[in-house]
């Protein structure tokens, strides 16, 4: 009896496997292709049949990007922006959740709502009025310019998600700092901060994705390849070297490995952030 | 969140015994110390969000904008034109299709993968491998993305060759440069990017489904299906619903991937309303009409939105 239904459990998780094969190929296989071919040669991406480990591996491609100026540029302003973005959003957003979470004021229901609306507007209805700004305001194609825009995508998320976190969080903490005769910057930034950590670094991280990812305004804002960022630098690597395919994954490959490797680290905050703000980075 | 903001605001309401007088004085103070605190936050937010968006209501009225200094009124002129455009109705359509097959797949999708995902009979260490691989597109920069599918849509790349070998077609298909596939293209790169949101939303959802229901399921003999259809589904439906309009609104706006991929063409075939928006401002140098279709798309967007948050307060 013990056997039978130990063999139709078995039965059912090769079922199970064998079901979710042609997903993973879905998902996996152009990952997979993309980092086999930033090591091959070039001739053998397009060799015919295709191979997916070719004999010729090499890191040439990858030597090839740090060794031109203007690739290892697009990572420097993408790392730049992305950090100096992440950090600046935090200075402003942290305040401003422990405002929301632990104050009352007038208007506060109706600022939360502008907040939490803001998310809503389409980034291509910024497009335009953000161009004219940005040039009125002597920033375009500056860092000033990009770090800008995109701390307005980054913040009213970061405040929203902060806010929630900080509510978790016992007010005796900070009525304890302000009875010992603390104001309440102190109680936020010596007693609160450090407890909610884990919060702040899961919105730190969809900050930096955020802009990682940015193309819309990094495309438009910019001017020269000394301020393109890796998204853009990609797209105009297409135009420029079409056939050099394997230089292309490399980079490729490239930029995608910080949010690989923040996933890889923070895969639990991921989820649960994921689910607990409606953020798509 | 509004919930347990609620729940905290009770929580601190100072008890009726504290004197009047020391009441008023923090009164006064309290209400100048958030301003104090928000205002980095409000200024940032006024400059760039608010002004931004009176903007471009204010220019979609105007002619020339942006270029001359001195833009004439034209009332709704831009919005007949841009809604009498060929191109703009095209985009419209592209922009629906578009929209309709990568929700309903993201949808079929992050269902059968998380379900599939969360089966009792799959080990510990099979699932989060499963799980890792079918993640892994959500980690892609959309510009990777678009450079991916490129090389492997490629008409000599690998996608043909093994549709040749599988005997399905003869010869390479031009998937993103031909104008019957380029649309259907750019909706399944699109599908690829965007699933594994959703299937980790539903994933978090379906574990947070009680136990017990299926149980006592089970114990009334239902079916795998008949849970399915009866448990599953219903439970998840909140989840669903509000994935789904959040999808609709952030596919309706694609812009990078397309643009990326094919530009919007072959000739109009994946024209969508982003890129018109974007073809109108920086190719034609024509502001005014571009910031019309932007007024446009936020319409759409702000409709959905009110209906989104309607939703959620219902759930809460």
């Amino acid at each position: 009896m013990r056997k039978v239904q130990q063999r139709a459990r078995r039965r059912q998780k090769t079922l199970v496997i064998l079901a979710l094969i042609p997903g993973a190929l879905f998902a996996g296989f152009p990952v997979l292709w993309m980092f086999s071919n930033s090591f091959k040669s070039n001739s053998d991406i397009f060799a015919y049949p295709p191979k997916l480990f070719s004999k010729t591996f090499s890191w040439s491609a990858y030597s090839a990007i740090f060794g031109d100026s203007e690739k290892v540029r697009f990572f420097i302003n993408s790392y730049g922006i992305a950090i100096a973005v992440t950090i600046l959003t935090l200075l402003v957003s942290i305040p401003a959740a422990y405002t929301f979470s632990r104050f009352e004021f007038r208007f506060k229901k109706t600022l939360n709502g502008i907040i939490i609306s803001l998310q809503g507007i389409p980034p291509i209805t910024l497009m335009i009025p953000y161009f004219a700004l940005i040039v009125k305001l002597h920033f375009y194609n500056t860092y000033q310019g990009l770090i800008l825009t995109y701390m307005v995508f980054t913040l009213p998320y970061a405040i929203i998600m902060l806010t929630g976190y900080f509510n978790t969080l016992p007010r005796e903490l900070d009525e304890a700092v302000k009875i010992d005769g603390g104001n309440a910057m102190t109680a936020l930034w010596k007693v609160l901060v450090p407890i909610a950590i884990p919060g702040i670094v899961t919105v730190g991280i969809y900050n930096f994705m955020i802009c990682w990812n940015e193309f819309l305004f990094a495309l438009t804002l910019t001017k020269t390849n000394e301020m393109r960022t890796v998204p853009v630098g990609i797209q105009l690597l297409m135009g420029q070297h079409a056939y050099k395919w394997n230089e292309m994954m490399a980079m490729s490959a490239l930029g995608c490995l910080p949010v690989l490797v923040l996933f890889l680290f923070f895969q639990r905050y991921f989820v649960g952030g994921l689910t607990s703000g409606s953020v798509k980075a | 969140m509004s919930i347990t903001a609620i729940k905290a605001e009770k929580m601190h309401e100072p008890p009726a015994t504290e004197v009047k007088s020391f009441m008023k004085r923090k009164h006064a103070k309290r209400s100048f110390e958030p301003l104090l605190y928000l205002s980095p936050t409000i200024i940032l937010l006024l400059v760039l969000m608010v002004i931004p968006v009176y903007l471009v209501v204010q220019y979609s009225f105007f002619d020339n904008v942006i270029i001359t200094q001195f833009p004439k009124f034209v009332g709704l002129r831009n919005y007949l034109t841009v809604l009498q455009d060929p191109t703009f109705q095209i985009a419209i359509k592209n922009t629906i299709w578009f929209t309709l097959g990568s929700v309903v797949a993201h949808l079929v999708l992050g269902l059968g993968f998380s379900v599939l995902l969360n089966s009792p009979s799959l080990g510990k260490f099979s699932r989060s491998i499963f799980r890792m691989i079918y993640i892994l597109p959500w980690i892609f920069t959309v510009a990777i993305v678009a450079i991916l599918w490129r090389m492997l849509l490629d008409p000599v790349g690998v996608l043909n060759y093994l549709l040749i070998r599988l005997g399905l077609i003869h010869v390479g298909v031009q998937w993103l440069s031909s104008p019957k596939t380029a649309l259907i293209a750019v909706t399944v790169i699109n599908i690829w990017a965007g699933y594994p949101f959703y299937m980790m939303s539903m994933l978090a959802g379906i574990q947070g489904i009680s136990k017990d229901l299926y149980e006592s399921a089970r114990v009334d003999g239902a079916s795998w299906w008949q849970s399915f259809f009866n448990i599953t589904l219903p439970q998840l439906k909140p989840i669903i619903i509000s994935m789904s309009i959040l999808d609709i609104i952030w596919t309706s706006q694609q812009f990078a991937m397309v643009w990326m991929t094919t530009g919007g063409g072959p000739i109009t075939s994946t024209q969508m309303i982003g890129i018109y928006t974007y073809q109108q401002a920086f190719g034609r140098y024509e502001f005014a009409l571009a910031s019309t279709s932007a007024v446009l798309l936020l319409l759409f967007s702000i409709f959905l939105s009110v209906i989104y948050s309607r939703l959620q307060r219902r759930r809460d």
